[in-house]
């Protein structure tokens, strides 16, 4: 375990540095000059040069990505053109909000997503099943900022139940912190419970057809555990690969949930850095995002390895 | 009564009797099991053959109240084990009997176990729930299961996951688990089919070897005439759901009176004769919804006669004694000539 453990870890960093590189050729393809788009066209010409001194920009191309990826394997993302603030900064002040929103909406995707996926495949075509079916399609095809305006409307406007507008509640109010968590995690659970109902129901249907569940049924293990013992174990695995694979598209969804409910967090950092063209920002923005999911990916492979013994073999 | 074997007033390992099961396609019920009576005595085994399709894993499945959900159902009939009657039970009690009474294991050995549980586990899990014992007594009378079907180094093996193991060696583990709780009765649903012929060799030896010592009744199936001869006391051919022949593996192989057992025999290859002397059955089996009415295979028999639309009894021949045929060419009832 230990050596997959590092193995799997050593794969992610030959990934790390394409997307980083990738990201230093996004940045630099962009058109215009962002010397000028930073001072404006009245600046005038030696201001815009000692600029580009001050950027690194001067610099050949190879220089340029050099000093970049230095300065991200050291951990210096730059400083905001808006604020002059240091990138790293911004960013750390905020995502507390964004794991505190992701984890808890993907929490609340799995605790609801794979009991109701499972119970849907063993009844199949029963009255649970079309519900699980209708729920997950809602999900799919409704778009996150559409079910957040709902929620919005129907929680905080009619009931008044939770905050219409939230803000960064320190963590020395809890109460508030949590009222402000609960409708955006909502939001996103129910699209990550979309997802996840579905795989698990057709994983579960596939697997209640194995050869292996009718040994386990032959051998008078009861239902229950057939189940969640013999066919559970099986279903975790594409389980697993799904939340993995879908981890991006609730990161995506974050952003304009964050910006619905007015929430803290990298998504609106980085529209608000799009908004003001703030390069470095968006530049570091990209660089963290990739580290996320590079993270989640690493994670997917772990849980692979402890689910399926047949990883390890390998 | 065919327990030849099994002591005046023994109750057989096994009893079947008049057993129906039922198939649903496109919203109707069709008979693909068919009024299915045998006794396996202690020790016994009877072998099930005929071609694919003819309900031999049926009958398997229905026995062990394992039909599909909905589209399968037990329509009449009545399974004993021993003096306990295993058939018409709910599920619940269903799931007591299975593994207890009657062991079951089956052609894939590749697929039959799950992959991400430790065989030793799956071995021992239908003693926790038959037997009651904890996981550290189950495991303990596993291991010794495991050195009982002949697995090498057994104690190193114990925690080890299917993917790790040969076929043959995990029909051996499918033999441990399915003998865990001592059944009387062991169905094997092609237990040797997918294996490499030197492993099946090793394999039904050891099941011998298994049914000697314990008193095992079984239950086989197979479409492996061979296997038959060297491992059955009695042989049951099905065809279309109907049993067609029931005979001493000697005298079947002596004298196959039904048609289509005669048929089997010379499809079967054989090392003395030419291989283009194999006579394949032509046509093949008819699905439920074309099933004839009368004779199932009265549409591939040569000696197909007018009689044949009404079906035959299953009745003794005149060649010896537990020998019964459903022909009414071959085995005419009494008093009626063909």
């Amino acid at each position: 375990m230990g050596l997959y453990l590092l193995k799997r870890a050593l794969y992610t960093l030959p990934m790390l540095l394409g997307v980083l590189t990738l990201v230093f050729v996004l940045v630099r393809i962009v058109p215009g000059d962002p010397a000028i788009v930073i001072m404006g066209d009245n600046a005038t010409a030696q201001a815009l040069a000692e600029l580009r001194t001050r950027l690194g920009l001067d610099l050949p191309i190879w220089r340029q990505y050099i000093v970049f990826m230095g300065d991200v394997l050291t951990g210096d993302l730059g400083r905001s053109l808006v604020t002059n603030r240091p990138v790293l900064a911004d960013v750390a002040a905020v995502l507390p909000y964004t794991i505190e929103l992701t984890v808890t909406s993907l929490a609340l995707g799995i605790v609801t997503g794979v009991p109701l996926g499972i119970l849907a495949a063993r009844k199949r075509d029963g009255v649970l099943d079309w519900v699980a079916r209708l729920v997950s399609l809602a999900g799919l095809s409704f778009p996150a900022f559409i079910s957040a305006i709902l929620l919005l409307l129907f929680f905080s406007i009619q009931l008044g139940w939770f905050p219409v507008l939230s803000r960064a509640y320190p963590l020395d109010e809890p109460v508030e912190r949590l009222k402000s968590l609960a409708l955006p995690a909502i939001n996103l659970g129910l699209i990550m419970m979309a997802y996840i109902t579905r795989v698990t129901r057709s994983s579960m249907l596939k697997a209640l057809s194995e050869d292996y569940m009718r040994t386990a049924r032959a051998k008078g293990v009861p239902g229950f555990y057939v189940i969640w013992r013999h066919g559970f174990r099986n279903v975790l695995i594409p389980v697993i690969t799904v939340i993995g694979l879908y981890f991006g598209v609730l990161m995506g969804n974050s952003v304009l949930t964050e910006i619905v409910f007015n929430r803290p967090g990298l998504g609106k950092l980085i529209i608000s850095a799009l908004d003001k063209r703030d390069y470095t920002m968006l530049q570091g923005l990209m660089v963290i995002y990739a580290f996320i999911i590079a993270i989640v990916n690493l994670a997917t492979d772990l849980a692979y390895g402890f689910v399926d013994p047949r990883v390890k073999a390998k | 009564m065919n327990a030849a074997q099994s002591a005046p007033g023994a109750l057989p390992a096994l009893a079947v009797e008049g057993l129906t099961a039922s198939l649903r396609l496109g919203g109707t019920w069709y008979d693909a099991v068919r009024d299915v009576s045998f006794q396996i005595a202690e020790g016994e085994t009877l072998a099930l053959v005929g071609e694919s399709g003819c309900g031999k894993s049926l009958t398997a499945m229905a026995i062990m109240g394992l039909l599909p959900d909905k589209i399968g159902r037990m329509s009449a009939g009545t399974v004993t084990a021993g003096e306990r009657r295993i058939s018409g039970l709910t599920e619940k009690q269903m799931e007591k009997i299975r593994g207890d009474a009657v062991g079951m294991i089956f052609q894939e050995p590749m697929s039959s176990l799950n992959p991400v549980l430790r065989v030793g586990f799956q071995i021992a899990e239908s003693l926790i729930y038959h037997r009651d014992m904890s996981r550290r007594a189950a495991s303990k009378r596993a291991l010794e299961l495991m050195e009982l079907v002949r697995i090498p180094a057994a104690a190193q093996r114990f925690r080890a996951y299917p993917h790790e193991f040969s076929g043959g060696m995990r029909q051996r583990v499918m033999i441990a688990l399915a003998l865990a709780c001592s059944p009387r009765v062991l169905i094997a649903d092609e237990p040797t089919t997918a294996l490499d012929v030197t492993v099946q060799a090793q394999v039904l030896d050891l099941l011998r070897g298994l049914q000697d010592e314990h008193g095992l009744g079984i239950l086989l199936i197979t479409h492996n005439l061979g296997v038959v001869a060297s491992n059955a006391q009695r042989v049951m051919v099905m065809y279309g759901g109907d049993v067609v022949e029931s005979a001493p593996v000697g005298a079947f192989f002596a004298n196959p009176q039904h048609p289509y057992s005669a048929a089997l025999m010379s499809a079967m290859p054989r090392v003395d004769r030419a291989t283009e002397d194999l006579n394949p059955i032509p046509g093949q089996v008819p699905s439920l919804q074309e099933m004839p009415a009368g004779c199932r295979y009265q549409g591939r028999c040569p000696l197909r006669v007018a009689k044949c639309a009404e079906r035959p009894p299953l009745v003794a021949v005149s060649e010896g004694p537990h020998h019964l045929a459903r022909c009414w060419v071959k085995a005419p009832p009494p008093g009626e000539g063909a």
